[in-house]
């Protein structure tokens, strides 16, 4: 069912990005979620965000779990290939696929159940090894598609449907991505968009792993009272810290905030990160301070928001594996098989 | 009591402590009985530690080429006291006990018919070397020393390879070398040598090579341009991406810039090893993962997901023994039926079964092809016989004008010339469909699902577009067993209707077993299986004999229920036999068992 063909319809006067494609080219297969769900919300901000980037459809792969959220990949960027992969599992298969074409811009969508249940063991090694992943969690404190059970981001004292309370501790990603050597850690909600966006264009362009904690309502089975992942709880609970602007390489902008506030993270393609500080003295590249931030508003029962950590000198997966420059795949085999010779030779040793 | 020589046609066995050095010991006396010509096989029998505990090499020669392990035991070399007892009992009639008479045991190594030789290895190594770490080693140089003089091993090849081995610290080869003197000129001295296992000059070596199967599959691996490797360590599969690493090292790292034209990735687990070579696969790279049954246990929601999905993939099982942790340096043949239908659902997979490193190294280059070719994955079942002990084998081959059969793939230019694409439409009637790579153009785009999916690719839970999707699959597992390598097949001399069936690393015992049988007049047909599915070549065979003998190294005659699930093969006529305890399968036990067979049925 997610798979049913979204027309495009283009009209005259619709805004074209760089490539001359409209927002339309960026759309996919019409969603098959719950109406007002917050994982199309995420959608849509993706969808706006590789627009505005003019990246081209066919240079992005999008990998995915399982669950409603992992569903989400077929409901944009219908141009790029897509991989739905098993529970918990998209960071090996990302891993994987950005061995072989580390060219391609991989973007991965997990949920809170894939990525903190089943898959916390792979959302883990995917942060440490700096993977090069926007790694999006659609979280909703709940396993949405197998009917509501909670997931190891509900908070303690969160109340399910049909009243049972939660009394585990909850797992925050963004504090795990941070204490695990993460090189990008960020939260938004999935109904605000204009913090959304950005931070979503940064991630891309980030060149490790960006993780986004996108907390995103499951209107079907935790949206009511006593669920702190519902929207109404999440907006009266929403604390932005640091807003995060992206910068296109050689566009300046107008700086329009107040000095002292602003710092800008320029990254490996010449393109910066804006950071507007909502809290003056909040700081995202340290980590420890990042940490009790986070850890004093969670006291205080306040979801954080924004670019929380960054470093951009960590270095990458594929820095470290020291792989070509070249994707793997785009070597001729003549590059790649030493020859007879150098195996008659080699064979002269095993004698 | 003078004993027939047994001239290049002895098993030497040398019992020692793991974590001991012993290995290049043992090393040196392989290599050097191979350079003199003669036909050697070594086997490491050690223990799932890393020090401490008792551990056995075994080394065969054999002037008639047989690899296989017997039941004998000409020399034994007892270095460790606290398997003294059960290493005297192990040595045959008429053999040979050398132990460090450093703290005699005149009393306790006693046993007729077995010569016992004590030599004071500590005393001497401890008056002419220092260091206990030097003295250990050389302890087991003196005893290759010992072995010169009492089995006529050429001291001067034993000279040159020393040579070799320390070529980059030259210092080394005199210390080396005086340890040999130590122990050959005590020998000289206090025995008749040489004694009557012994080895002598002779010419069968020449275009061989001695490999381990692993290090094979690796060279495959690295010939067939595989480039991404993903990995969890596990005996006995390890070696198997330590070699690679090393031949990556050596022969794919970009002659300006460094870089690597390769990415070897350590896995958190085996689930994620199966998961990254998916990836690898699906976006284009000839991708692997070696790896043993645990291993293949916890990938297998993976391979199920590539099957279905319809990915290139290629699994090295080093077969260990099982269930569970099993005994992890001990070899089976027991992760036959969790290959060959690895995953939930119906799923089938291709299964080489290479029976020595030779056909490591060729079946790792097939593999790489088939699986692409049939865009599913596609296992090599070596085990750790084959995989860590070091083989003689004819020297590999290779054809410079070989390129690899991507399968099919569609390009950009492909895709221009068509319509509208679909992943999983079978448009040759071969049931393998097209497939386009991540990058390519958007019209190629699709989206991978685990789910159930049609044949354009698009998600269903429609009966009918369903069914079509799965019952293609079967009709590409027909296709399959077109393009697997097909079974070998070794006639007796004379007419019979008895066969026998075997793979993988019982070869060696079998054809050793099949001619000591036709010396003793008992003719027998033998079908070597070299891959799953099975070809019509396997149904022939079976139609064509009354009995099939059915050798496999597990306890659950898995290739015998294959046989009956894949070619409803008549039970009646398919007798197991089994060999199960972790050993590498010896000659004998075959010999004996077919042998009884045939003279109870003589008697009904
Ligand atoms: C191996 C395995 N176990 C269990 C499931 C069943 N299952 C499907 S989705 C899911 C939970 C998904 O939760 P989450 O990742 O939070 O996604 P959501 O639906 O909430 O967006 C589970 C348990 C499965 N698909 N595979
Ligand atoms: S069940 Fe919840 S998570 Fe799933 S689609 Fe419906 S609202 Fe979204
Ligand atoms: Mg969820």
């Amino acid at each position: 069912m997610s798979y049913i063909a979204k027309p495009k319809v283009s009209w005259a006067g619709q805004e074209r990005n760089s490539l001359g494609l409209t927002l339309a080219d960026y759309e996919g297969g019409l969603s098959t979620l719950c109406a007002g769900c917050g994982h199309d919300s995420i959608t849509a901000a993706l969808v706006k965000a590789f627009w505005e980037l003019a990246l081209k459809p066919e240079q992005v792969i999008k990998l995915s779990g399982i669950g409603c959220s992992s569903k989400t990949p077929a409901y944009f960027l219908s141009g790029s290939h897509g991989f739905n992969s098993v529970h918990g599992r998209m960071p090996s298969v990302a891993t994987g696929a950005q061995a072989a074409r580390r060219d391609l811009i991989a973007v991965g969508i997990s949920g809170d159940g894939d990525s903190l249940s089943i898959g916390f063991g792979q959302f883990a090694h995917a942060v440490r090894r700096n993977l090069n992943v926007l790694y999006i969690i659609e979280n909703n404190g709940v396993y949405g598609l197998t009917k509501g059970q909670f997931s190891a981001s509900a908070d303690p004292g969160s109340r399910a449907k049909k009243g049972a309370e939660n009394r585990n501790q909850a797992i925050d990603p963004v504090a795990v991505a941070i204490t695990l050597g993460g090189s990008f850690a960020a939260r938004s909600f999935s109904g605000d968009k204009t913090q959304l966006v950005p931070l979503i264009k940064a991630g891309l362009m980030h060149p490790g792993c960006a993780v986004i904690d996108v907390v995103s309502p499951c209107v079907t089975f935790n949206d009511h009272e006593g669920s702190t992942k519902s929207y109404a709880w999440t907006r009266q609970h929403l604390h932005a810290a640091v807003e995060a602007d992206y910068v296109p390489p050689s566009t300046e902008i107008e700086v329009d905030y107040a000095e002292g506030e602003n710092t800008d993270v320029r990254l490996h393609d010449g393109s910066k990160i804006r950071l507007k500080k909502v809290d003056p003295d909040y700081d995202p590249s340290n980590r420890a301070r990042a940490l009790d931030f986070l850890e004093a508003h969670r006291a205080r029962a306040e979801v954080v928001t924004g670019l929380l950590y960054i470093d951009e000198e960590l270095p990458t997966f594929h820095d470290i594996a020291g792989t070509a420059k070249q994707p793997l795949t785009r070597f001729e085999f003549e590059d790649l098989s030493p020859g007879a010779d150098a195996l008659a030779e080699f064979q002269k040793g095993l004698r | 009591m003078p004993q027939p020589a047994k001239i290049n046609d002895f098993v030497l066995k040398i019992a020692t402590v793991n974590g001991t050095g012993s290995a290049s010991a043992n090393g040196l006396l392989m290599k050097a009985l191979f350079r003199m010509g003669i036909p050697v096989t070594g086997k490491n029998m050690f223990p799932s530690n890393i020090q401490g505990l008792p551990t056995w090499y075994e080394i065969r020669a054999s002037r008639d080429g047989y690899n296989a392990r017997t039941g004998r035991v000409d020399v034994m070399i007892a270095m460790n006291a606290q398997t003294y007892a059960r290493d005297l009992a192990e040595v045959s009639h008429g053999g040979y006990l050398v132990y460090d008479s450093t703290w005699p045991r005149d009393g306790q190594l006693k046993r007729d018919n077995v010569t016992v030789l004590g030599i004071p290895l500590a005393r001497m190594v401890n008056e002419n070397f220092e260091g206990s770490r030097v003295r250990t080693l050389m302890k087991n140089i003196a005893y290759v020393g010992a072995l010169c003089a009492l089995m006529e091993i050429d001291r001067d090849i034993v000279r040159t390879l020393l040579e070799e081995t320390f070529a980059a610290k030259p210092k080394l080869v005199e210390p080396n070398f005086k340890a040999v003197t130590l122990g050959y000129e005590y020998a000289r001295e206090h025995f008749d040598c040489p004694i009557s296992a012994r080895a002598e000059k002779m010419d069968a070596t020449a275009g061989k090579i001695l490999i381990e199967g692993n290090a094979a599959a690796a060279l495959g691996c690295l010939y067939a341009g595989a480039t991404v490797g993903a990995w969890y360590p596990i005996t006995p599969s390890t070696s198997l991406m330590d070699a690679f690493q090393g031949f990556c090292e050596k022969y794919r790292k970009d002659p300006d810039t460094g870089e690597n034209r390769f990415c070897i990735i350590q896995a958190e687990d085996e689930l994620a090893a199966a998961g990254m070579v998916v990836g690898a696969g699906w976006a284009g790279a000839r991708a692997f993962t070696p790896t043993s049954g645990p291993g293949i246990s916890l990938m297998s929601e993976f391979i199920g997901f590539a099957y279905y999905t319809e990915i290139p993939a290629v699994f090295f099982d080093i077969q260990r023994v099982g269930p569970s942790t099993g005994m992890p340096t001990r070899t089976q043949q027991c992760d036959l039926m969790l290959a060959a239908y690895a995953s939930h659902g119906d799923t089938r997979h291709p299964v080489l079964l290479p029976a020595d490193p030779k056909e490591c190294f060729e079946m790792a280059v097939v593999a790489f092809d088939l699986a692409e070719r049939l865009q599913t994955p596609v296992f090599v079942l070596s085990d750790l016989d084959i995989g860590m002990n070091d083989w003689m084998v004819d020297e590999l081959q290779w054809d410079d004008a070989w390129r690899p059969d991507r399968g099919k793939v569609l390009t950009d230019e492909d895709l221009a010339g068509m319509q509208v694409y679909h992943r999983f439409r079978d448009f040759d009637g071969d049931g393998i469909p097209y497939r386009t790579l991540p990058g390519s153009d958007r019209k190629g785009s699709y989206f991978v699902r685990g789910s159930g999916h049609n044949q354009y690719g698009g998600y269903t839970e429609d009966a009918d577009e369903y069914q079509q999707v799965v019952d293609r699959l079967k009709l590409k597992w027909e296709t399959a067993r077109g393009l697997v390598p097909s079974a070998v097949e070794r006639k007796a001399a004379g007419r019979t209707d008895i066969g026998l069936i075997a793979f993988g690393s019982s070869h060696g015992a079998t054809v050793e077993a099949l001619d000591r049988l036709a010396e003793q007049g008992v003719a027998v047909d033998y079908l070597r299986l070299r891959a799953f599915p099975f070809g019509e070549e396997v149904e022939a065979f079976l139609d064509a004999h009354r009995t099939v003998f059915v050798l496999e190294q597990n306890r659950d005659a898995q290739m015998r229920s294959l046989l009956m699930a894949e070619l409803d093969a008549d039970p009646q006529k398919l007798v197991s036999i089994l060999h199960y305890n972790g050993l590498p399968v010896p000659s004998d036990m075959i010999v004996e068992r077919i042998g009884d067979y045939i003279e109870q049925e003589a008697v009904a």
